[in-house]
């Protein structure tokens, strides 16, 4: 990718389109939240919005301002903060597409993504009605021992994913710790936009230390530095989840005009702070 | 709360031995050793290296189905809860899981689910390794058998009764007789729960350790 891969928020967003199908990481695995305000100051809309497996405040954010069409996740949670009221709403009036998953469903069609699969198989399923409203998702019977009933998924290949990592190099690769999901879900992914806490002087994959922990550069199609852009939410080793934000967000997204309210700040605030 | 806990074992180790029990709290940054990713845990549980799983429902019914998303028709669901997360998979793979639900009444214990995340039961030709074993709300515990489909009540917690339990569930179910009295946790099971379970819980879940830690204060002295 190299040094030209490094861009501004606006123009990482700029990359995410109406009607494309985006894929994010769970709430505490790094979330761009700094990407996930540029895209909703862009105005994109109907997106198909996939999470691997779940999501909280940016699925929240996204579906409250009107950006997600089709939702196609395990769980949409802000944990002890309560229920996602913005989801809720938009799931009693019916404004949302719900592909309703369960998370090794998410894993195994986003692996299938990774080898080029067209599909994979999955134990479990069978009976739920996650199964039975999935038109999608097919039941087969185990070619190699009859009378094994087993479910088939579609592989997932999106358009975007984006997420939030503790560190890059100059040449665009990203450090991720432990979070492999990040690493899915870039290898999975046609394109590939990261925000980061900060950058390495040094190449990540000269460290054998960490060289391990790396997503290489050839993954990633676009870099912004955005320190602190997964916050509210957590970012393992540098900040916890920001309680008071949290509960402060849950209290005025109960209503319509409190969500509106609170995002009308988030995005001017981002503005006037970038 | 969904998904409580599990229980591991390694292949070296004999099952189930006390001393040799490993409980991990999902979310867990200090407890947790996946180095592959949120695929480990669901891989973890098809070699068959998880022995009992925690697993609550905000619907349960007599066949042990549980529903994880929302109450009314579905899609468009009244009421709308987080989703089934892990349960559709888990269930099936899981030797034991036990299924919890403080709050025992009949909009919980329903005599049919309003969806189904993960079935109780499966046909014969679904693999099925797993399912549910008992289920402990406030009021009772119960097992599941799984060749009858039901649930049998077991014991009532000190306080309650049968006819109580009768009166706020859903689903039909049948009784161990006679009635046996839940017995209360020894000062060994009862100092672990308030001291390292607590502690290590309230990293995950900081607010409800901090309600259990000021329901101690008013609670009635342990057992001798």
């Amino acid at each position: 990718m190299g040094q030209a891969g490094w861009q501004d928020l606006a123009a990482l967003a700029a990359q995410v389109h109406s009607g494309c199908l985006l894929a994010v990481p769970k709430d505490s695995s790094g979330v761009s939240m700094a990407i996930t305000r540029e895209i909703l100051r862009s105005g994109v809309r109907d997106l198909h919005l996939v999470c691997l497996p779940t999501s909280g405040l940016q699925a929240e954010v996204l579906i409250g301002a009107g950006a997600v069409r089709t939702l196609e996740t395990s769980a949409v949670s802000l944990g002890e903060f309560g229920p996602a009221p913005r989801f809720a709403a938009a799931v009693r009036a019916g404004t949302i597409r719900l592909l309703d998953a369960t998370c090794p469903a998410l894993y195994a069609a986003f692996q299938a993504g990774q080898k080029g699969l067209p599909f994979i198989p999955l134990r479990g399923l069978i009976g739920s009605d996650l199964l039975r409203m999935r038109a999608d998702w097919k039941v087969i019977d185990n070619p190699f021992a009859p009378g094994d009933a087993i479910a088939l998924l579609p592989a997932i290949r999106p358009d975007v994913c984006v997420f939030h990592a503790p560190l890059a190099d100059a040449e665009g690769n990203v450090f991720i710790g432990r979070e492999r999901d990040l690493l899915l879900l870039a290898q999975a992914s046609r394109r590939c936009l990261v925000s980061v806490e900060a950058v390495s002087k040094e190449n990540l994959l000269r460290d054998p230390a960490r060289a391990g922990s790396v997503i290489p550069a050839i993954y990633v199609n676009g870099l912004a530095r955005a320190p602190g852009g997964a916050q509210p939410l957590e970012l393992e080793g540098h900040h916890e989840t920001d309680a008071a934000q949290m509960s402060a967000y849950v209290s005025r997204s109960s209503t319509e005009a409190g969500f509106r309210a609170f995002l009308d700040e988030w995005l001017s605030l981002g503005k006037v702070a970038a | 709360m969904w998904l409580l806990g599990r229980r591991l074992r390694f292949p070296a180790q004999p099952p189930c031995s006390p001393g040799e029990l490993r409980l991990s709290v999902l979310g867990s940054r200090q407890n947790n050793f996946f180095t592959s990713g949120g695929v480990e845990l669901f891989d973890l549980a098809a070699q068959g290296r998880i022995d009992a799983f925690f697993l609550g429902g905000g619907q349960i019914d007599g066949q042990a189905n549980i529903n994880l998303v929302g109450t009314g028709n579905y899609p468009r669901t009244s009421v709308r809860w987080p989703g089934s997360f892990g349960s559709a998979y888990l269930y099936f793979l899981v030797p034991r899981v036990i299924l919890f639900r403080e709050e025992h009444t009949r909009r919980v214990f329903v005599p049919r689910v309003d969806f189904i995340s993960a079935p109780g039961v499966s046909a014969p030709e679904v693999h099925r390794p797993g399912g549910p074993r008992a289920l402990v709300t406030s009021r009772a515990l119960f097992s599941f058998d799984a060749q009858a489909a039901g649930f049998t009540l077991q014991s009532v917690h000190p306080g309650h009764s049968a006819a109580e339990v009768r009166e706020n569930t859903g689903f039909a179910y049948r009784e161990a007789l006679p009635t046996v009295v839940t017995p209360p946790p020894d000062r060994f099971a009862l100092a672990l729960l308030r001291g390292p379970v607590r502690e290590e819980l309230s990293e995950v879940y900081p607010r409800f350790a901090a309600v259990l830690a000021a329901e101690e204060l008013t609670a009635e002295p342990g057992p001798p």
